[in-house]
């Protein structure tokens, strides 16, 4: 198994707090800050575990996640959604569509953590 | 041939046929009203008395003298029935309104209820009908005569005085007998009417009987008829124009005043909805028995020997012709012509008579009996004396003229006679300015002149007014010559006294009408007539009833005096908004009339007054003005309803536009909230990881110190969020503090622009400015007004998309107040936004543009409010544009 | 004299009807127009005005009168004038 995470998130200091507590950890980091790159990021680079905010500027992430399910090559891929709404709705529709985690903003350090573990079968 | 005494039975069981007709009727209508005795057929064929004997012999006569100008006399009532809109509708709706019994009640009730107008009326019809009576009474007579004469062996011939003596008593009691079984309140004699509807019917019948055999019996049809006109004497005739136009006229006159045709075409008439089938029926009877006037004329003249009374034609043809059957049933035409008209005739006049001059003679002899006392029983006692005396009046001319004169002659004689009506009647019922004087004087000066030029004269040379007076004047006085009247000499006798009496009766009630004052009663009955159609509720909806408030203001004179109402009244039209003096009389109106009032005369009194006014009171002139008041309420109640439902409607709309407001707003409040969320949670998240990190200790002081600073920017983050929430609250509770000072606009816009800078600042803007225009000092609160400039240019910042983002800012200044316009070169706001904008919990569905919570431009909106200006979205930009207005010098509010 | 309340335009049905009140209207002046033209005519020669032609005509303008009348007199009453007094009738 990899150990490749790409991160999709906008808030600068999120990502950057993400990519600590990961690469601490042991884990190969990607970030990207907008929805619009995101299909094209990760059939490049093909991460093993991808954390996503529903909040993006341009596509969003529950329209990003909707075209990974659709697509066979990455309709299994795992999938950790974040939002900061904290809103049961998001949560349900995130499960619907095909999201393997989803997590409210904000998040414990150790929680993100085991939560790429558990996805990345580690 | 038939004999006398047998011609005598038949008569009799005719009589006793009618009697039997009418007394059935009676019973039965007295039973259950049968429908179809109500029928417009029979309304049309009661007309049908316009024909009498006069016609139904005359006729003949007439056109055996003067060919087609016969005719005249059924053309005139033609166009009056095919003209039925104009006058006659309007005479059926008054007399239905009015309850009217006859035409001198008709005008004494249009003219206040003047007796004396009354009295004029039935005078003048009296004098005009006695010699009409007569005619009839000459005809059958003068019938009687021709069939005993032609039986050879048919016993005695009686004497022709003892004939008209025996059907004058017949017809009276006839008449009696049927016209006054009950007094009806309404005048209406459904029994006679029928009688009189089959005696039309047998009319009719006869003349076309004897029409038809001398056409297609005695000629060979309609052609060889025209023929043998050609060859008759009567191939060619003479219109003399000034008759014919005349005699149209007169008989188009006469049919609306004879007391008889008045008397079935108004008091008879049951409902109005009849006249419309009467309007073209009546024409066509009257064709009928015109159509075949000519040929018998002609076929007279052929066939009976020279001498022979052209008057008798009709009854004397079949006779010689040994056509026995169709002779007896043009007498019983005859007959029925004659009877007819006199028992109508007689009805009418006997009305009159008891209503106009027995009973208010009878009434001021013994005044006690009009408050108690059997009233009923005199009056029918005196309509049945008065048949009686009519009938034996009739008897009396015919006895003394000796039933000489043509029978054309008299009728046309008491047309012009029953002519003399026609100014008032018309008058009154189209002018309200027709008054009770201006009738009096015209119906006395036409009747003086129809007397003095017409009647008298009619009694032949040395009858009545001598010879020497008819050929010099009066005491010699050429001008005042009977038939030369101011020396117009040369007109035909009767076209003469038509023209002057008609003239000179209209001049004098035109210059009597606006030369007197009408008195109250007369003006309110002189709007009922005028008015009459006003008063009912036409499909259009209602009309004001006119005038009601100048007879209040009568009434109001009487009390407060004639300044004092007056200055009352203009005071009222003043607070109603109208012009004039007089206001509308609606309820409120009355209300305050009749306070006033109570002043005066105490409250009793006063609404007792003003009840018998506007309210139905025990006087039917007051009809009028109950429904004007009516009127005026459900026209105030319309308008107001008119008025609420407008008021509704805009309402509705209003409440519809409030309602997809709160509508969105409720959707925005919920994305507000997870917006709210989204901004709390987002610093949070950064906060509480990097403060783990920082927990778990063992890390380079230069990575702490990192992390540190960004819990510290993110806290910022958070308490500038709450900052703006609170802010916000404040602005909206109306608690802001203003600073109030004197600064520059330019310098304003400088810090807004430096402090903007900070939002994005990877993205560089081209800012377009007019420094000139920029160069204001305004009083205002600077801090606030900044931050205005401050969010609006962030704004354009965070959201213009445009990839070479330009912002342009305008400042123009009209009268005290400044405009800024802050424009940038981005996509705009859609349209269904734009209302939304300011609220503060809106934020562009576009959530992914984030970075803010949406409460910019709510803040903005307060803080223009507060600073006395406004904030608004200026569509048509070619960008997002807002306008920025607020007052040059803002004055500090106590 | 104003008459506040009543409409500035008609439906079709009333105005048909208000259009057959004008022609009722008018019937008897144009029926007397006709009926006085035979005084302008001069008769033909000197001997006298045709009995059977004048007969002719006023007959005919007569029976055209009565046509016309009855043509016009159903609509008029038919409906549209509500009788609020007419329960004798």
């Amino acid at each position: 198994m990899g150990n490749h995470v790409l991160v999709i998130e906008d808030e600068p200091n999120i990502v950057e707090a993400i990519r600590f507590i990961l690469m601490r950890d042991g884990w190969d980091v990607s970030t990207l800050s907008d929805g619009d790159r995101a299909e094209d990021t990760i059939r490049s680079c093909r991460p093993d575990v991808v954390i996503l905010d529903v909040m993006l500027p341009g596509r969003s992430g529950l329209e990003i996640l909707a075209a990974l399910r659709a697509d066979a090559a990455t309709r299994s891929l795992p999938v950790l959604m974040l939002t900061a709404k904290g809103q049961g709705r998001d949560r349900a529709e995130a499960e619907r569509i095909g999201a393997s985690r989803f997590m409210s903003k904000p998040f414990s350090n150790t929680e993100i953590l085991a939560s790429v573990r558990a996805l990345a079968g580690v | 041939m038939v004999p006398f005494n047998i011609l005598v039975a038949v008569c009799l069981v005719y009589v006793g046929l009618l009697f039997l007709v009418a007394f059935l009727v009676e019973r039965r209508a007295h039973a259950r009203a049968l429908p179809w005795l109500r029928s417009p057929q029979i309304y049309t064929l009661s007309l049908s008395i316009f024909c009498t004997a006069w016609t139904f012999y005359g006729a003949v006569g007439y056109a055996v003298r003067s060919g087609w100008e016969f005719m005249t006399i059924y053309l005139g009532p033609t166009l009056v029935f095919v003209g039925w809109w104009w006058v006659l509708r309007k005479l059926v709706r008054i007399g239905k309104t009015q309850r009217v019994t006859s035409i001198a009640d008709l005008i004494s009730s249009r003219y206040g209820k003047s007796n004396m107008l009354g009295v004029i009326v039935t005078v003048i019809s009296v004098v005009a009908a006695t010699p009409y009576i007569a005619l009839q009474l000459q005809s059958v007579t003068l019938s009687f005569a021709v069939f005993a004469s032609s039986a050879a062996d048919g016993g005695p011939v009686p004497d022709k005085a003892a004939t008209a003596l025996w059907v004058a008593v017949g017809l009276a009691l006839f008449t009696v007998l049927f016209g006054t079984r009950n007094l009806d309140s309404n005048e209406r004699h459904l029994g006679v009417v029928t009688a009189i509807a089959v005696e039309a019917v047998v009319k009719l019948v006869a003349l076309v009987a004897v029409g038809v055999f001398v056409v297609w019996g005695l000629a060979g049809g309609p052609a060889d008829m025209m023929a043998k006109i050609n060859a008759s004497a009567l191939s060619s005739w003479d219109l003399q124009p000034g008759r014919w136009a005349g005699l149209i006229f007169l008989s188009a006159a006469a049919v609306l005043c004879l007391p008889r045709m008045f008397q079935v075409m108004v008091v008879e008439n049951v409902d109005e909805r009849h006249l419309a089938t009467a309007s073209w029926a009546f024409p066509l009877y009257l064709f009928l028995m015109c159509l075949f006037v000519l040929p018998i004329a002609v076929a007279g003249l052929d066939l009976l020997p020279p001498g022979t009374n052209p008057d008798l034609f009709v009854l004397t043809l079949p006779l010689a012709q040994g056509q026995d059957g169709l002779a007896m049933l043009a007498f019983l035409g005859g007959f029925s012509s004659a009877t007819s008209m006199v028992i109508v005739a007689s009805i009418a006049l006997a009305t009159m008579v008891s209503n106009h001059i027995v009973m208010p003679l009878w009434l001021s002899l013994r005044p006690a009996q009009a408050v108690s006392g059997d009233v009923r029983r005199i009056v029918l006692l005196s309509r049945r004396l008065a048949i009686g005396g009519i009938v034996a009046l009739g008897y009396a001319y015919f006895h003394l003229s000796g039933g000489s004169a043509a029978l054309a002659a008299i009728g046309l004689i008491s047309f012009v006679g029953a002519a003399q009506i026609l100014p008032a009647m018309l008058g009154g019922i189209f002018w309200r300015g027709a008054t009770r004087m201006g009738a009096v004087c015209g119906l006395l000066t036409g009747a003086g002149i129809w007397v003095y030029s017409l009647y008298l004269p009619s009694f032949g040379p040395d009858g009545v007014i001598s010879a020497r007076l008819i050929a010099g004047g009066p005491w010699g006085i050429g001008w005042l010559r009977p038939q030369a009247l101011f020396g117009v000499e040369g007109m035909d006798p009767l076209i003469h006294a038509m023209f002057w009496s008609l003239v000179l009766n209209a001049t004098a009630f035109f210059t009597g009408s606006i030369l007197t004052f009408p008195g109250p009663v007369e003006r309110v009955q002189g709007a009922a007539f005028v008015n009459v159609f006003d008063g009912e509720v036409p499909a259009g909806g209602w009309v004001r009833g006119a005038a009601t408030a100048e007879d209040l203001l009568i009434l109001s004179q009487r009390i407060l005096g004639g300044d004092g109402a007056l200055a009352f009244f203009e005071a009222e039209a003043r607070m109603q908004g109208k012009a004039g003096p007089l206001p509308d009389p609606t309820p409120g109106f009355v209300g305050a009339l009749e306070r006033r009032l109570s002043g005066s005369v105490g409250a009793a009194t006063a609404h007792a007054m003003i009840a018998q006014t506007v309210g139905g009171a025990a006087v039917s002139v007051e009809d009028l003005m109950a429904v004007a008041n009516e009127t005026a309420q459900i026209m105030e109640y319309s308008a107001k309803l008119e008025a609420q439902s407008e008021e509704l409607t805009r309402t509705a709309r209003q409440l519809q536009q409030v309602n997809e407001k709160l509508t969105r707003l409720s959707v925005q409040k919920d994305s507000f909230l997870s917006q709210i969320s989204h901004e709390l949670r987002t610093p949070m998240t950064s906060i509480r990881a990097f403060s783990e990190i920082l927990m778990e200790g063992d890390m380079p002081p230069a990575m702490a110190r990192r992390h540190a600073t960004i819990i510290h920017d993110e806290a910022i983050r958070l308490t500038r969020l709450l900052d703006d929430l609170l802010n916000l609250s404040v602005l909206e509770n109306a608690g802001v503090q203003l600073t109030l000072g004197l600064v520059s606009l330019q310098d304003m816009i400088d810090r807004a622009l430096v402090a903007a800078a900070q939002t994005r600042p990877e993205r560089s803007f081209t800012v377009h400015r007019d420094p000139a225009s920029e160069a204001l000092y305004v009083t205002t609160d600077a801090d606030r007004l900044t931050q205005v400039f401050i969010n609006l240019i962030s704004n354009a910042r965070k959201y213009c998309a445009a990839p070479e983002p330009e912002l342009r800012i305008a400042v123009r200044q009209r009268g005290g107040r400044v405009m800024v316009d802050v424009i940038d070169n981005g996509r705009g706001i859609p349209e269904d936004s734009q209302a939304l904008i300011f609220e503060k919990f809106a934020r562009l569905t576009d959530e992914t543009r984030a970075g803010g919570a949406g409460l910019g431009l709510a803040i903005c909106r307060e803080v223009m409010t507060a600073l006395g200006g406004s904030i608004a979205y200026l569509p048509g930009q070619g960008g997002t544009a807002f306008r920025v207005t607020f007052p040059l010098r803002l004055q500090e509010v106590a | 004299m104003k008459r506040p309340g009543l409409p500035l335009f008609l439906q079709r049905r009333p105005y048909r009807r208000r259009r057959k009140i004008d022609a009722a209207r008018l019937l008897p002046v144009f029926g007397a127009f006709l009926l006085l033209l035979p005084m302008l005519w001069a008769p033909a020669g000197d001997e006298g005005r045709g009995t059977v032609s004048d007969g002719l005509y006023l007959f005919l303008v007569w029976a055209g009168l009565i046509a016309v009348a009855r043509l016009l007199a159903p609509s008029l009453t038919a409906d549209g004038h509500p009788d609020p007094d007419g329960g004798d009738g």
